[in-house]
């Protein structure tokens, strides 16, 4: 199955991304298809590579840029609210690309199913 | 849905506001994303529940709180097609609302209706 992914809250403070990469991991396992990974809202803040974690804790930054590098997923951010919050082309962790909506809604028409990882 | 149809793909999208205007961006950053889907001639239904009935509101005034009121963007909505706008009864009645509080024409459905309307989509994005 093709799936889209949707990941709509921050690293660190909610569970949502890392269930979301947790998902895409046992999806690509089961020899599924992650059609794309889109960040919005919070979520944004994914892609930033000045994330530095304490040693002893998940790097989440770098692994979405493993996945992407290991499995050609097409992480992308929303281009608003990236811009909201201080993520430009700049910062971004390698992998991730900065992209509209109609990527979101493009996965929603693609993918047979879109899945939200958020509140 | 059947792969080997022609032409483009519509799909039944919904967008379920469940969230006060102001408070969280999550009300406006779903509008964001209904005004693009707009754009790629899909089917767009918007729900309101819980707190997301706030949004259509009628006298928004934010100007204290230092946030643009973004819900005049509704009434625009049906330039964009996107006419199809439906509250939650319970929502509402609990809220001690009543249709005419809003600022834009919607069906009221109880929960049994919406749900069936929700079973009906392709792709709900939930905000």
């Amino acid at each position: 199955m093709k799936f889209g992914l949707l990941v709509s809250e921050g690293p660190y403070t909610h569970q949502a991304t890392d269930t979301a990469y947790q998902f895409a991991m046992a999806a690509i396992a089961k020899g599924h298809e992650i059609q794309r990974v889109f960040f919005y809202h919070d979520g944004v803040n994914n892609a930033t590579r000045l994330t530095e974690p304490p040693q002893d804790d998940r790097h989440i930054v770098n692994r979405w840029s493993a996945m992407a590098a290991e499995h050609k997923v097409d992480l992308v951010v929303c281009v608003a609210a990236a811009l909201r919050r201080g993520i430009k082309d700049e910062v971004l962790a390698p992998g991730f690309r900065i992209s509209g909506l109609g990527q979101l809604v493009d996965s929603g028409i693609k993918a047979d199913r879109l899945v939200t990882f958020g509140d | 849905m059947s792969e080997q149809q022609s032409g483009p793909k519509v799909k039944k999208f919904m967008f379920v506001n469940r969230k006060a205007p102001y408070g969280t961006i999550y009300a406006l950053e779903s509008l964001e994303v209904v005004l693009i889907t707009a754009t790629f001639d899909q089917d767009v239904s918007l729900v309101f529940v819980d707190d997301g009935v706030y949004e259509l509101v009628k006298g928004q005034q934010t100007k204290d709180i230092g946030i643009k009121n973004f819900s005049p963007s509704y009434r625009a909505l049906d330039g964009y097609d996107v006419e199809k706008l439906y509250v939650d009864k319970q929502s509402l009645e609990q809220r001690g609302l009543t249709e005419s509080d809003l600022l834009v024409p919607v069906e009221v459905l109880d929960a049994k209706a919406m749900g069936e309307l929700m079973a009906e989509q392709d792709v709900i994005l939930s905000f």
